[in-house]
């Protein structure tokens, strides 16, 4: 018994020592020494326990601090200073926050259907951070590594829409009912452009696995532009489209309209109090993140490091400075645009994100077969092409979208 | 162009949100415990009672009229006259009941009392842990001195003071005038 106690302490001491030497692969490490310690029979399970432990406390920590970057940014962006209250500079705002939702008394509609409207935000929670488990956080480091991880995002983040749907179809209020069925057409439209702009990525990786489309944009051109997708005028434009998409599918400003809080108290929201609403908070802040996070894996490299010579920060930290300053991209929109009408938002993707993925999908393909060219200008020349078939069509796309209409004079006609 | 007014606004709020940490004149509000913006000369909150000298009771300015408790449009004054030992009414408030939870901070009783006697205060801190007993002002937590009423709203205050001493000159003359006519009947009268 003592003998194996010694053997345990001096693997632990090895595995904190490898860890100290390379940071990089720290958590990786600490996790296969974990799991080494429990019998063959259990390490599936246990290594899946880390990983989910790991990422509910990471992303619940980025949840309390995003919720006060968020109110601390809106305050500084409306001249004031924020929440500054709990303790100092208010940045104990999340704990106050957190325990008066848990101290809220939940409230049930009478007519209600109390199961679903129970379930709802449970699907919600569970739904958003399934869509965590595919992501690659870091060198070695995503929690699973699906073949088809993409399609498994895009799979678990469009059920997360079902459950608005359930919220609102549950509450038996006409406010909440109204803003689910706008969360399902905001669904519909905006989940093509985003699909089509992530397929762009698929395209040229050749892989549904996120894995490898980390892995295909590491390295660097010319010594020192990174490989990013965002930096290649299909990836740009790919980008846009799928941070568009990934502000409605996370409700978030200006596409919050399932939530609009002028017109439709607070849409699926409306009947929830207490710690459910706090669990519909917090799957739309785990959403936001998951959603950034897939657009820091599909255009901004994932996890690989900005510049050549600051290769030796571990990889997670790139992932996680992109995600954040995603994060904060939001929150500056947020801060900036008011929301759009129910026929603008359809406009905008039907009429503009639309048509400009598939454009961006054909430039994608030209830009693959055109990789071959080796003549003297080639890279301007597959620049210049790429461009010209983007912007000209976008050009008139936008035109067509901010033409005024003219409507017929209503005339009332009153019963006499 | 389409998108080129969203990268407009987006500076815009960039430049607040920087502009926020050098420049505090760019707040728009205090801390505000700590901090109180002062109050405007005509700011009111609640109605309360002025008493001349040092004696809240003796010096009371109120004589129990009840026209503001006539007037005021939610009824939240309650007055009842003292009478001495037989039963002569006095002009003096036994009981002067406010309750500021109905108070609408109106200002009518002060427009109409003849007697310069309920002015409106400017203290706006009056959050209690009961919601009716500790909101009905009494007599005792209502009076406040003429100085207390000079301090808070100066020029208000000046105006009725100058009024009232002139009142009381012209008060004082006429009686005076009276007095010399009234020894100056007397003089002619014996003969």
């Amino acid at each position: 018994m003592n003998e194996l106690f010694s053997e345990w302490v001096r693997r632990a001491v090895e595995t904190l020592s490898e860890m100290l030497r390379n940071p990089d692969q720290a958590p990786v490490v600490g996790k296969a020494f974990i799991v080494s310690v429990f019998p063959e029979f259990l390490q599936g399970v246990v290594g899946a326990f880390i990983s989910i432990a790991a990422l509910i406390s990471v992303f619940g920590g980025l949840f309390a601090l995003l919720t006060l970057m968020e109110r601390k940014g809106l305050g500084r962006i409306q001249n004031r200073p924020g929440p500054n209250r709990v303790g100092p500079f208010g940045i104990l705002q999340p704990v106050a926050d957190g325990l008066k939702m848990l101290t809220k008394e939940d409230i049930v509609p009478f007519r209600a259907d109390a199961f679903l409207h129970f379930i709802a935000p449970v699907i919600l929670v569970m739904m958003s951070l399934l869509t965590l488990a595919v992501i690659p956080y870091g060198r070695n480091m995503a929690p699973i590594e699906l073949d088809s991880a993409l399609l498994f995002f895009f799979a678990a983040g469009a059920c997360t829409e079902l459950a608005v749907f359930l919220a609102g179809w549950a509450s038996r209020n006409k406010y909440s009912l109204l803003g689910a069925m706008r969360a399902i057409a905001q669904m519909i439209s905006y989940e093509l452009p985003l699909l089509l702009a992530s397929f762009s990525a698929v395209l040229l990786v050749g892989s549904l696995s996120l894995v490898s489309i980390v892995d295909s944009q590491g390295g660097f051109m010319l010594g020192v532009l990174p490989k990013w997708n965002v930096l290649t005028p299909w990836g740009f434009v790919g980008f846009i489209i799928f941070m568009i998409g990934a502000f409605a599918e996370s409700n978030r400003s200006p596409f919050d309209l399932p939530e609009a809080e002028s017109e439709l108290i607070a849409g699926h929201l409306t009947e929830y109090s207490g710690f459910k609403y706090a669990l519909f908070f917090m799957a739309e802040y785990i959403g936001m993140l998951a959603i950034s996070g897939l657009a820091v894996t599909l255009f901004l490299g994932g996890w690989h490091a900005p510049v050549p010579f600051l290769g030796w920060v571990p990889s997670y930290c790139w992932f996680f400075a992109k995600l954040l300053t995603l994060a904060c991209f939001f929150i500056w929109v947020r801060a900036t645009l008011p929301r759009l009408r129910a026929d603008q938002l359809m406009a905008l993707a039907w009429k503009c994100l639309i048509p400009l993925s598939f454009i961006n999908l054909g430039v994608t393909v030209f830009w693959h077969y055109s990789a071959a060219w080796s003549f003297a200008m080639a890279l301007p020349a597959r620049w210049g092409i790429a461009f010209l078939a983007l912007a000209v069509p976008y050009t008139f796309l936008a035109r067509q979208l901010g033409t005024k209409k003219t409507f017929a004079r209503r005339t009332y006609r009153f019963a006499e | 162009m389409l998108g080129t007014g969203i990268i407009r606004g987006l500076v815009v709020t960039a430049r607040n949100f920087l502009g926020s940490f050098y420049d505090r004149r760019r707040f728009v509000t205090v801390f505000y415990p700590e901090q109180k913006v002062e109050m405007p000369e005509r700011f009111r909150s609640f109605p309360f009672l002025v008493y001349d000298g040092e004696d809240a009771v003796r010096g009371l300015r109120c004589v129990a009229c009840k026209i503001c408790e006539k007037n005021c449009p939610p009824q939240c004054i309650y007055i009842v006259q003292q009478r001495d030992e037989k039963g002569k009414p006095l002009k003096h408030p036994a009981v002067f009941d406010l309750d500021i939870s109905v108070c609408m901070s109106c200002g009518i009783c002060v427009e109409v009392c003849p007697f310069d006697s309920i002015k409106m205060d400017k203290v706006f801190e009056v959050a209690e842990s009961a919601r009716f007993e500790k909101l009905l002002f009494g007599k005792a937590a209502l009076s406040k001195s003429n100085a207390y009423y000079r301090s808070v709203s100066p020029a208000d205050a000046g105006e009725t003071d100058a009024r009232l001493e002139e009142e009381k000159k012209a008060a004082a003359a006429k009686a005076q005038a009276a007095a010399q006519k009234k020894s100056a009947a007397q003089a002619q009268e014996p003969q």
